[in-house]
C-alpha cells in the first residue's frame, strides 16, 4: 500500500498572550491510499487543528512549531504558499463541521463551483459548469442543472453539506480530511453522508480523515482510528482492536460513555472531570486527573508503548497486555 | 418586487404630502417675508398690493390649497426674490450641486474601501493603525477649516489647482456640467475631496468593520480549502459580504450630501444649490424653499428605492416582498 499522508512529531501551537497553548503536541500518524482513518476526541482536544495544520489553514497566532507532514514524500510544512494553494482543494480536501457556515451566502452555488474548478484547471465558464453539475449528481442532488442556479439559503442543511462535499471531491483528491461532517445533521441524513463519502473514497481511492468525537459514527467507517486527548494520540490502533478491547483508560472511558451501550435504567457513565486547559500544561499524562488508574508515576511523560502487533499506547497503566 | 414597488411608491406620496404640509406651516411660522421684501418707504397701498399680488393675504389653509393646485399643474411657484419660477431657479444650480455631491461619494468608495479592506486585513500593521488613525481626523476635522487648508496648500503655496468656481463647463442634454472638461474636473477635484473626507472615513471604518467580521467565518475559511487565490478569497468572498452595509450608508450619505453641501459650496464659491437654500432662507423666499424642499425629499425618497433594490442584487436573503 503506498503511505498518501504521513505526519511525523506534528506540533502547532498557538502564541497568545497569555502563553503558548500546545493545540497539537508531538502528534504521528499515517494514512495509507483508500484507507479511512478516524481521529476521534472530545473537543479542544486538538483534532480539529491537526486537521487544519495539513492542509495549511492555521491561522495566526496559531502556527506550525515543529514536526513534518509528508503527502507523497513531499514535506507540507516547508513548502511555499503557492505550492501549498495549489494542492488545497486539488489533491488534498476539506469539509466542515456546519454546513450552514460553510458556503458563501450571497454567492450563487455555481459561482461557487466553477471558482473551485477553475482554480486548479484552465478550464473554459461551460467546462467547469459541467464538471460542476455532474458533481452535484455525483452526491445525490437531484436535478443539479436547476440547483446550480441556487443560493446556499434555499438548500437544506444536509444538501448543503453535499454541496460541500461535491466541491470537495471535484478533482479527485487524494487526501479528504471531514472535520465533523455529520455532527450538525438528522441521524438519517448522517447515514446517508457517510455512505456517500465511503463511496466516493473508495471508488477514487481517496486517504480519509474522519475527525470526530462521536464513536458510534466511527466504529463501521474507519480502518485505524487515533485517540487525541490534549494534543496528543492517547491511542492508535486498528479501528475493531481499538473499539473491542481498548488499552488507554481514556479510549475505555470514551466508549463506555456512548449511551447506546447502557442498560435502561441504569445510571449513564461518564468520565469525572473536565478536558485540561491547554495553557501552560505541565509535563506528565494529562489524562492523570481524571484516570482511575492514575499512581505517582502518571507525574512523568508516559512513554510510547507498542501493542503487538502494532497498536500504540502512550500510557503507564495500559489496560491490555504491552509487548515486554 | 413589482408589488413592493408600487407600494412603496404609494408611500412615498404619502411622505411627499406631509412634508408639504409640515413646510407649509414651518415657514409660515418662521417670519413674514413682506417685512424683509417691500422697501420701508412704500405706502399702504402699495404694501397691500405686493401682498395680494403674493398671495400672503390669503389664509393659510387657502395658500396651501392655491400651492397644491399648483404643483398639480407643474407650478411650484415663483421666487419672490428672482421673480423666476422656483423650479427653473433651482434647476440651474443642480447639476452643481450634483456633480460635486456624486463626485464627492465616488471618492468615498474609491478611497475608502480599498482602505478600509487593508486596514481589516492588517489591524496590526503600521499602516492599517495609521488608516484608522487618520480617519479619526476626517471624522473630527470642521469642514470649512479643511477646506481652507486645501485652499492654502494647492491653490496660494503650490498653485496647482484653482481656488473656486466652477471653471469651464460644457453640455450635455442641455445642461452645463465642469466633469466635462478638464479644467471644470480641475475645479471639483478640492472641493469634491473636502465634501468627501467624512464619507471617506466613514466607509473605511465600516468596510474595515465588516472584514474583521467575515474573516472568521467558516465560509471565507472553505473558500481558502478549495484554494482560491487570496485575491479572489477577498475580491469576491469577503467584498460581496461587506457591501450591505456600505451601500446604506453611501446611499444616505449622497442625499445628505446634495442635501448639505453649503458648507463645501461657500468655502469654494461653488454655484450650487446649497448656496441658494442659505440665501433663500435669510429673505424668506418661501416659494424657493418649499420647492427645494420638496426636491430634496424626492432624492431621499430616490436613493432608498434604489439601495434597497441594490441590496436584493448583493444578498439574495433579502426579498422585497410584503408579508401577508
Amino acid at each position: 500500500m503506498t503511505v498518501t499522508l504521513e505526519v511525523r512529531n506534528l506540533r502547532t501551537h498557538f502564541f497568545t498572550r497569555a502563553g503558548i497553548v500546545k493545540a497539537v503536541d508531538d502528534v504521528s500518524f499515517k494514512v495509507e491510499r483508500g484507507q479511512v482513518l478516524g481521529l476521534v476526541g472530545e473537543s479542544g482536544s486538538g483534532k480539529s487543528v491537526t486537521g487544519f495544520s495539513i492542509i495549511g489553514l492555521v491561522d495566526p497566532p496559531g502556527r506550525l512549531a515543529g514536526g513534518s507532514i509528508l503527502y507523497r514524500g513531499q514535506d507540507l510544512a516547508k513548502i511555499s504558499e503557492e505550492e501549498m494553494r495549489s494542492l488545497r482543494g486539488n489533491r488534498i480536501a476539506m469539509i466542515f463541521q456546519d454546513p450552514m457556515m460553510t458556503l458563501n451566502p450571497v454567492l450563487r452555488i455555481d459561482t461557487q463551483m466553477i471558482e473551485a474548478v477553475q482554480a486548479h484547471t484552465n478550464a473554459s465558464h461551460s467546462e467547469a459548469w459541467t464538471r460542476s453539475r455532474d458533481a452535484l449528481g455525483m452526491v445525490g442532488i437531484p436535478s443539479p442543472e436547476e440547483r446550480l442556479r441556487s443560493y446556499p439559503h434555499q438548500f437544506s442543511g444536509g444538501m448543503r453539506q453535499r454541496v460541500a462535499i461535491a466541491i470537495a471531491l471535484l478533482h479527485n483528491p487524494d487526501l479528504l480530511i471531514a472535520d465533523e461532517p455529520t455532527t450538525a445533521l438528522d441521524v438519517t441524513i448522517q447515514a446517508q453522508i457517510l455512505a456517500e463519502v465511503q463511496k466516493l473514497a473508495t471508488e477514487h481511492g481517496t486517504a480519509l480523515i474522519w475527525i470526530t468525537h462521536d464513536l458510534s459514527v466511527i466504529s463501521g467507517l474507519a480502518d485505524r482510528i487515533a485517540v487525541m486527548y490534549a494534543g496528543r494520540i492517547v491511542e492508535a490502533g486498528e479501528a475493531s482492536t481499538v473499539l473491542d478491547r481498548p488499552a488507554h483508560p481514556y479510549t475505555h472511558g470514551l466508549i463506555g460513555s456512548v449511551p447506546s451501550r447502557n442498560k435502561k435504567g441504569e445510571k449513564l457513565r461518564q468520565i469525572p472531570g473536565m478536558t485540561p486547559s491547554l495553557l501552560n500544561l505541565g509535563v506528565g499524562c494529562a489524562f492523570r486527573t481524571r484516570c482511575a488508574r492514575a499512581t505517582a508515576v502518571c507525574e512523568q511523560e508516559p512513554p510510547e508503548t507498542l501493542i503487538p502487533p502494532e497498536r500504540i499506547v502512550r500510557c503507564f497503566h495500559p489496560m491490555q497486555d504491552v509487548a515486554a | 418586487m413589482l408589488t413592493w414597488i408600487v407600494r412603496r411608491l404609494f408611500q412615498a406620496f404619502f411622505v411627499v404630502v406631509a412634508m408639504t404640509v409640515i413646510v407649509f406651516v414651518g415657514v409660515h411660522v418662521i417670519g413674514n417675508p413682506v417685512d424683509i421684501l417691500i422697501s420701508p418707504e412704500a405706502d399702504q397701498a402699495e404694501r397691500a398690493r405686493i401682498i395680494a399680488e403674493m398671495g400672503l393675504d390669503q389664509p393659510l389653509w387657502k395658500q396651501y390649497f392655491f400651492f397644491v393646485n399648483d404643483v398639480l399643474h407643474g407650478n411650484m411657484g415663483r421666487s419672490f426674490v428672482f421673480n423666476e419660477p422656483a423650479l427653473k431657479l433651482i434647476g440651474s444650480r443642480m447639476p452643481a450641486t450634483l456633480e460635486l455631491a456624486v463626485t464627492a461619494v465616488l471618492f468615498s468608495i474609491c478611497f475608502g474601501v480599498p482602505l478600509g479592506l487593508y486596514a481589516g486585513l492588517k489591524p496590526d500593521s503600521v499602516a492599517g493603525r495609521a488608516i484608522m488613525a487618520g480617519s479619526i481626523l476626517g471624522f473630527s476635522l470642521p469642514s470649512f477649516w479643511v477646506g481652507l487648508m486645501l485652499i492654502m496648500t494647492f491653490a496660494v503655496h503650490l498653485g496647482v489647482l484653482p481656488s473656486t468656481g466652477r471653471g469651464e463647463t460644457a453640455a450635455m442634454f442641455g445642461i452645463q456640467w465642469s466633469f466635462l472638461t478638464w479644467d471644470g474636473l480641475r475645479h471639483m477635484f478640492m472641493p469634491a475631496l473636502n465634501l468627501s473626507l467624512f464619507n471617506i472615513s466613514l466607509v473605511l471604518r465600516l468596510t474595515r468593520a465588516g472584514v474583521r467580521e467575515t474573516l472568521p467565518m467558516d465560509y471565507i475559511k472553505f473558500a481558502r480549502a478549495k484554494g482560491l487565490t487570496p485575491r479572489r478569497v477577498i475580491l469576491v468572498h469577503v467584498l460581496k459580504n461587506i457591501m450591505i452595509p456600505v451601500v446604506t450608508v453611501v446611499g444616505l450619505e449622497l442625499g445628505s450630501t446634495i442635501a448639505f453641501a453649503v458648507v463645501t459650496e461657500s468655502v469654494f464659491a461653488w454655484p450650487g444649490m446649497g448656496k441658494l437654500i442659505i440665501d433663500s432662507i435669510n429673505v424668506l423666499d418661501r416659494p424657493v424653499i418649499v420647492a427645494y424642499l420638496m426636491m430634496i425629499v424626492l432624492l431621499f425618497i430616490t436613493i432608498n428605492l434604489v439601495v434597497d433594490i441594490i441590496y436584493t442584487i448583493l444578498d439574495p436573503r433579502v426579498r422585497l416582498e410584503t408579508k401577508a
